[in-house]
């Protein structure tokens, strides 16, 4: 009788973090990888600056008139301040380039099965570009600061009040800051777009072996159709902050009434961009559902074909609707009346995937993980959010909705509620890969209900208020609102509390977090082939592709927590560490 | 649903499978990055790359297009005007000529490296660049014509009577008194002054310095580099002709010219460093019928940079 | 591995361009080459000699005709579009196409709001 032998540990294997070291090998890395997570401490630092803004307007809006300040010019001045740069930082420098160019970067040639993007240095660029966006908006909110405390005018400009959005003429001709943060958001574009053109370029020409178009993961769709829109809508923002930045530097009049420039003209140009923008947001959003919805309940995504084809038809459609926007802005008729139908349009592909994510749960094993709470959290706010985009898109009925906080509860629900959920449940997914911990899964789950909650206390009541005419934008506003604002405020701060427990759970599980398999929660598609966290090259033999969804060919394997190869009992570490990345029977 | 056609599947070969001809590649070719299995595929993949860079810069002048389109739809008078007044038909058409023949020489670049035909490469660049070189040359001259006709942008614009600043020449007849803005009648009871009591009003700045006489055109020092070939009072007649607001609209043209051209301008200079380091490239013998990769990424956006103009001179040029 | 050639190859009608260069890659025909110049040169003067002629709406659209189609030459000859992958001609389709959405759908609104706006008084210039 012979005494069974212990399995062996796995060989330590290199993975991408050990593989060079120094601050030179991350400052100039052509890693995909690290540069992906170069961009979340970028992002995620930018979500802080961006909810400290949040946080500062809602106590702000405690009560009618301004209680934070004795001197209401200032107050004026520090909260137009406050709510333009929550847009701009929110915007420009965390929901664009969340998704994409963090989990993106980092999962995307895992999931092709490539060794890196198609153009790293140009992936590298990208980067610099975002931080160089950053800058210059640092520069803007430091000399705003500045001001403030000390009176000085920083040249150039300083501070921020014209909105997100920048409307003319007031940017044109009054606003300060506007040059350095036009600047900021123009140099913020090329990062957008140079991603957009290395992952088209990426999708077109590195997929394994197998990778038929109609079988990449729906990730590596949306990611797709983002980079489309990113193409094409990008460059018109980078010509319109141009434009801004000569109107108001040379007085080109393009935009000036007085000399035959047209106002409105502004508006076409920065929504023709930003509203396809907001579907560069929402796109890889719903493809990081797509996998979680599958996975983690264990089913084959139900009506693959039409999730894929619906991400196009929503890039696309996308770009005919930006006056919708525009209702209250001088549109004729006939263009208002256009634009409202195609509104409805767009819904129909978002409807699409809803459905069928619905279907895919239908039926399926759900876990209810974090990476889960999130998904689930997102079907319903995106529902909520995107039906009240109807409302919005409805000509009639957005002319008294219009610039009232109705419009915000919407796209916070779709930006936030929808876009930062799925943010955080693609950082939860694929955490374990990522740095090869896992995190507290209890405290994961505790915070995201603890976020849901929150969110709605926030941003719910301010539906109602919108449709009682609260308007938005407004330092000081009539005694009945007041109400609603507290609500607000209150599910605000229990939001922070739920986002700083999600902090606190990544620091802990990059820390403390026990090791983790290569493939926690068994799914297919080809980031779980490799170990994790991966090795700098990925793969070390080209993997072939299979059905990504079809996960029946993994069992859960008690002793390390993960799922292991069906019939075969060597962990994709030691198949690595051996130099093949697959079992040869499977 | 399933792999469908096999056409669209990147060329990937595993590595050490060296099935195409009989020469070994991969490995030992140092253009090959290391994460591309052959060549072929790092070339269609660079080549997709520029044409969706491509793309945007399409986009980008677009908007241009589109603020020139609803600009000449809104003051059509003012654009005829303006091209005929202050537009060279004959350095346009010379520029556009000089364009379409460094895009020849630029394409046939293209071909002498994939024949390896270095010397020629080496013609062909200097050749394009020298057009290019020529284009600016005549964009300085238009410019420089602009600048002393008094219709930069902005201020130096003697046409945007919004700013006291239009220069002020020696006195010349004068070419219009603009109408004198008055007060309607029914006046707003409140004066504007009075909507900004208690403002902050140094951060609003001043636009409207006040009615301001258009200054005249002085006769020039060196008549020989007149832009226009119309005499100056053909000019002050045609401007009379335009309908009073319009007067104070011509701007409008000057804006988008300028955009237009200053960008394409800029493009032009980019396009003319990134051609002169390829010619540095070529004549240190790094192309072959291997490895033209970048000569044919340059001559692409090249290109791009003829079909802009293209379309801009027969828009800014050609109105009448 | 580069070819010792100093003077041109004289090429066949289909350019061969040698066992060693990446596959799929072919090299514009010289007489192609210079046919397509001729072409734009040939545009060129017919778009200059229309513009003379008042033709009224019709000028734009004849100077914009011309114009895609020098355009479209260059882009399938110079720019090899013709004997390359579809897409990149479809990337550069679509660029055109929204483009001329973005100016189509703004100039109908613009030609439809102008005349609701009300008339500048003549005396009137600033407020």
């Amino acid at each position: 009788m012979s005494v069974a032998q212990p399995i062996p540990a796995p060989a330590k294997v290199d993975n991408y973090l050990t593989h060079d070291r120094g601050f030179m090998s991350w400052a100039f890395t052509l890693d995909h990888k690290r540069i992906g997570l170069l961009y979340m401490g970028g992002v995620l630092t930018a979500f802080l600056l961006g909810g400290t803004f949040a946080v500062l307007i809602r106590t702000f809006l405690l009560t009618p008139h301004a209680w934070m300040f004795k001197d209401k010019v200032q107050a004026h001045l520090f909260y137009n301040n406050m709510f333009s740069l929550h847009g701009a930082v929110m915007v420009f420098m965390f929901i664009i380039p969340a998704v994409p160019a963090v989990l993106g970067n980092f999962v995307l040639p895992l999931m092709l099965g490539a060794k890196d993007v198609a153009f790293p240095r140009l992936n590298l660029l990208s980067l610099y570009c975002w931080f160089g966006g950053a800058i210059f908006f640092s520069y803007v909110l430091l000399g705003g600061v500045f001001h403030a405390a000390f009176g000085v005018q920083w040249p150039g400009g300083w501070g921020l009040d014209t909105g997100w959005t920048f409307y003319t003429p007031y940017s044109t001709n009054y606003a300060s800051g506007t040059v350095p943060a036009t600047l900021g958001a123009f140099i913020l574009g090329f990062s957008s777009i140079l991603t957009g053109v290395n992952f088209v370029a990426t999708i077109h020409t590195l997929r394994a072996r197998g990778m038929a178009w109609f079988r990449m993961p729906l990730f590596v769709w949306a990611l797709y159709a983002t980079s489309l829109i990113q193409i094409l809508a990008t460059p018109v923002l980078a010509i319109t902050l141009l434009l801004i930045t000569a109107e108001r530097t040379l007085n080109v009049g393009i935009f000036d009434p007085h000399i035959g420039g047209d106002p409105v003209l502004f508006q076409h140009f920065f929504w023709f961009y930003s509203h396809p923008a907001v579907y560069i947001m929402i796109l890889p959003a719903m493809g990081v559902i797509s996998e979680l919805i599958s996975v983690h309940s264990r089913k084959h995504i139900f009506g693959y074909n039409f999730i894929a084809l619906s991400s196009v038809a929503l890039a696309l459609l996308g770009f005919i609707v930006w006056g919708h926007h525009m209702f209250v802005s001088g549109q004729s008729n006939l263009a208002n009346t256009i634009f409202s139908i195609l509104t409805f349009s767009v819904a129909i592909p978002s409807a699409v995937k809803v459905f069928n994510w619905l279907g895919t749960l239908y039926k399926g094993s759900i876990r209810f993980t974090t990476p889960m709470l999130y998904a689930m959290g997102f079907i319903l706010l995106f529902t909520i959010g995107g039906l009240t985009g109807l409302f919005l898109g409805a000509l009639m009925v957005d002319i008294p909705l219009h610039d009232t906080y109705f419009v915000i509860a919407h796209f916070h629900y779709v930006a936030m509620g929808s876009m930062l959920f799925a943010f955080l449940g693609g950082m939860y997914h694929w955490f374990p890969k990522m740095f090869g911990k896992m995190y507290h899964e209890r405290t994961g789950q505790i915070a995201a209900i603890i976020i849901f909650i929150g969110f709605n206390i926030t941003f719910l009541p301010q539906f109602v208020a919108g449709t009682k005419g609260a308007p938005r934008r407004w330092a000081e506003y009539p005694e009945q609102y007041q109400k609603y604002h507290v609500m607000s405020t209150c599910g605000a701060y229990m939001m922070t509390t739920g986002l700083l427990i999600v902090a606190f759970n990544w620091l802990h599980g990059l820390m403390r977090g026990r090791p983790a398999p290569d493939n926690p929660w068994g799914g297919n598609s080809l980031e779980w082939h490799c170990p994790s966290p991966p090795p700098h090259d990925n793969f070390a033999v080209p993997p072939v592709a299979d059905d990504p969804y079809n996960m029946g060919g993994w069992e859960y394997d008690k002793t390390i927590g993960g799922w292991v190869p069906r019939s075969h009992e060597i962990s994709p570490s030691e198949t690595a560490a051996a130099g093949r990345t697959r079992p040869v029977s499977h | 649903m399933s792999s469908a056609s096999q056409t669209d599947l990147p060329l990937a070969a595993p590595h050490g499978d060296h099935a195409h001809g009989d020469h070994a590649h991969g490995d030992h070719d140092p253009h090959l990055a290391h994460h591309f299995d052959t060549p072929e595929q790092q070339m269609t993949s660079a080549k997709l790359g520029m044409w969706v860079f491509l793309g945007t810069e399409v986009l980008m002048f677009g908007g241009l297009f589109c603020a020139y389109s609803i600009n000449r739809h809104n003051h059509p008078e003012v654009f005829a005007f303006a091209a005929e007044s202050y537009l060279n038909v004959f350095w346009g058409t010379l520029n556009t000529l000089i364009l379409i023949s460094s895009s020849l020489t630029m394409a046939w670049g293209v071909r002498a490296a994939q024949l390896n035909q270095k010397r020629l490469l080496v013609v062909c660049l200097i050749l394009t660049l020298l057009g290019a070189a020529g284009f600016m040359v005549i964009k300085s001259i238009e410019y420089t014509a602009k600048w002393d006709e008094h219709v930069w942008v902005g201020k130096w614009n003697q046409y945007n009577a919004d700013y006291k600043g239009s220069e002020p020449e020696a006195p010349g007849p004068a070419l219009n008194a603009p109408p004198t803005p008055v007060m309607t009648p029914a006046a707003s009871p409140a004066t504007p002054s009075d909507a900004n009591a208690g403002q902050d009003v140094s951060m609003i700045k001043p636009r409207y310095g006040g009615p301001s006489g258009l200054a005249a055109p002085t006769a020039h020092p060196n008549e020989s580099i007149r832009e226009s070939s119309l005499n100056e009072r053909v000019r002050v007649e045609r401007y009379r002709s335009l309908s009073d607001s319009e007067q104070w609209h011509v701007s409008a043209f000057f804006s988008c010219y300028f955009l237009m051209t200053g960008l394409h301008g800029l493009h032009v200079l980019i396009g003319m460093g990134v051609i002169t380091w390829l010619l540095i490239r070529a004549i240190k013998g790094e192309f072959s019928a291997e490895y033209f990769t970048p000569v044919d990424l340059v001559g692409l956006y090249w290109h791009l940079v003829d079909i802009i103009w293209i379309f801009l001179y027969p828009l800014l040029y050609l109105i009448h | 591995m580069k070819m010792a050639q100093s003077s041109e190859v004289p090429a066949p009608i289909a350019d061969d361009i040698g066992p060693h260069a990446p596959e799929g890659a072919h090299a514009v025909p010289r007489r192609i080459l210079l046919t397509v110049y001729f072409a734009l040169l040939v545009f060129t003067a017919i778009t200059w000699a229309v513009s003379r002629v008042d033709l009224g709406q019709g000028n734009i659209w004849i100077a914009l005709g011309v114009a895609f189609i020098k355009a479209t030459i260059v882009a399938l000859y110079f720019m090899h579009l013709r004997w390359d992958s579809p897409f990149n001609g479809i990337v550069l389709i679509a660029a055109f196409f929204f483009v001329a959405l973005f100016i189509g759908i703004s100039l109908l609104d613009t030609r439809t709001y102008r005349p609701n706006l009300k008339p500048t008084p003549d005396s009137v210039i600033s407020p």
